[in-house]
């Protein structure tokens, strides 16, 4: 062990830089960028893009969606977050004072875009969860994106169609209405599952409203 | 303990558009971000156990039957929030270039060299002193093809995940005295002489390994401070 950093010099954050465009064998291993991994050692995945573990109760869905840049062309190297609460509207994290959720369900993903600008993930409808003022907030995830060409990443938020709580959503009434349409994704079914489609436009007319957190 | 996640920290960040680094002026948004209040949303995040990390995952000159080429180094540091509290079980992931400046990935064709012996990808959970350690071999700089006779200086990409959402950070550490900084839009995004230098990791004379490893400090300070009471 070494000695801790000297405690009188100043501490500022240390600046965000781009996860450029060679993150995928490092971070999404078994996401769909092509790569070779060249060697034997086997890389057991951290993080994936499939959320859903066996305890987890609540509605199977897929959300799906393709990432565009400003000239409207599909971004094939970013790299999406997200962070969910799960089916009864639990975190898993100690500062939610609800937890335990279902215990395994960790509502944490990540996914690569394919070259396409495609990214996916499996996981589980998320329930309400309370917001400022003891006000709810409509079921929602929190989305996060890295790609080459973002020195830091966007944060923005999927809301779920057809929810009557997204009329209340405290969040959501901050955003201009004529641009809340770009959070909600749309409900489609796909040979039986249900699919939410959450396209992210980076950049231009119908740019996704992303937040200043 | 409660933690609040002051935005003003954030004007060490890059800009989203910074224009030097040409990709970002059809990736960085228009229009202007929208203001919200901080949630249960934000200010909660993933936690790791250590239960997918393997042994040898933060030595990544064991992964493969033979040594990768280039110096062996030792990067190592601490993680902290604002507050200077150190932050345990943090996943630290990170890749690089090989020893020649090539990545594994497909989509590198720079014309150097792959090494058998070296994937370039890391990764690890500090300890309860925030306390972090990779043994690797240093990164070639590398051409791109921001503009003519573009090279990266030499740097190893960093993921880490602090105690919510909101402390995500994604960055790149560089080596001291590089003679690649004056030219690199992406170190210059960040336009703070002090905040550019916290990306810079340390000479580390006293944990170098004789006869070994060089070994470099790179201490990390992530987003995240105790809730004062209210200041007027
Ligand atoms: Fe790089």
């Amino acid at each position: 062990m070494t000695k801790f950093k000297d405690q009188n010099i100043e501490v500022g954050i240390t600046p965000s830089q781009t996860v450029g465009p060679f993150f995928a064998y490092g971070l999404t291993p078994k996401g769909r960028c092509e790569w070779d991994p060249n060697g034997q050692y086997s890389w057991k995945e951290t993080i994936g893009d499939n959320l859903i573990t066996p305890d987890a109760s609540g509605d199977r869905i897929r959300i799906e969606g393709t990432v565009y840049d400003g000239d409207g062309m599909p971004v094939n190297d970013a790299m999406i977050e997200i962070w969910q609460a799960d089916s009864q509207g639990r975190y898993a994290h100690p500062r939610d004072g609800k937890a335990l959720p279902n215990a395994t369900f960790k509502g944490f993903g990540r996914s690569a875009t394919d070259k396409n600008g495609v990214y996916g993930f499996e996981t589980i409808k998320p329930g309400a969860v309370a917001g400022p003022n003891g006000k709810m907030q409509a079921p929602h995830i929190v989305v996060c994106i890295f790609s080459r060409g973002m020195l830091r990443q966007i944060y923005t938020r999927l809301y779920f169609a057809g929810e009557t709580a997204n009329a209340a959503d405290p969040i959501l009434n901050l955003v201009p209405a004529d641009r809340r349409g770009t959070l909600i994704a749309a409900k489609e079914s796909k040979g039986g599952q249900t699919v939410y489609r959450f396209d992210i436009r980076v950049q231009g007319g119908n740019e996704t409203v992303f937040f200043d957190i | 303990m409660s933690l609040v996640y002051p935005k003003e920290s954030l004007s060490a960040y890059p800009k989203h558009l910074s224009p030097g680094y040409k990709s970002t002026i059809k990736r960085s948004p228009s229009k202007p971000l929208i203001i919200v209040p901080h949630t249960i949303s934000e200010l909660t995040g993933p936690a790791y156990g250590h239960d997918a990390i393997q042994e040898n995952d933060n030595d990544l000159t064991k992964q493969h039957k033979g040594e990768p080429l280039g110096e062996r180094i030792i990067v190592h540091g601490h993680i902290l929030d604002e507050d200077k509290r150190p932050l345990p079980n943090v996943l630290v992931e990170l890749w690089q270039a090989n020893s020649c400046g090539r990545y594994v990935h497909i989509v590198d064709q720079h014309p150097a060299p792959l090494d058998p012996n070296f994937t370039g990808a890391g990764r690890t959970v500090t300890d309860k002193e925030g306390y972090y350690r990779f043994i690797t071999v240093k990164p070639g700089a590398y051409p791109w093809g921001n503009h003519k006779n573009a090279w990266r200086p030499n740097h190893i990409h960093f993921s880490f995940f602090g105690h919510s959402f909101l402390s995500r950070l994604v960055t790149q550490m560089y080596f001291p005295g590089d003679y690649l900084f004056p030219y690199d839009p992406i170190f210059n995004s960040v336009t703070d002489e002090k905040a550019r230098q916290r990306m810079v990791a340390t000479f580390d004379l006293e944990n170098t390994i004789p006869d070994w490893a060089l070994c470099f400090r790179f201490d990390v300070v992530l987003r995240g401070r105790e809730q004062t009471p209210m200041e007027h």
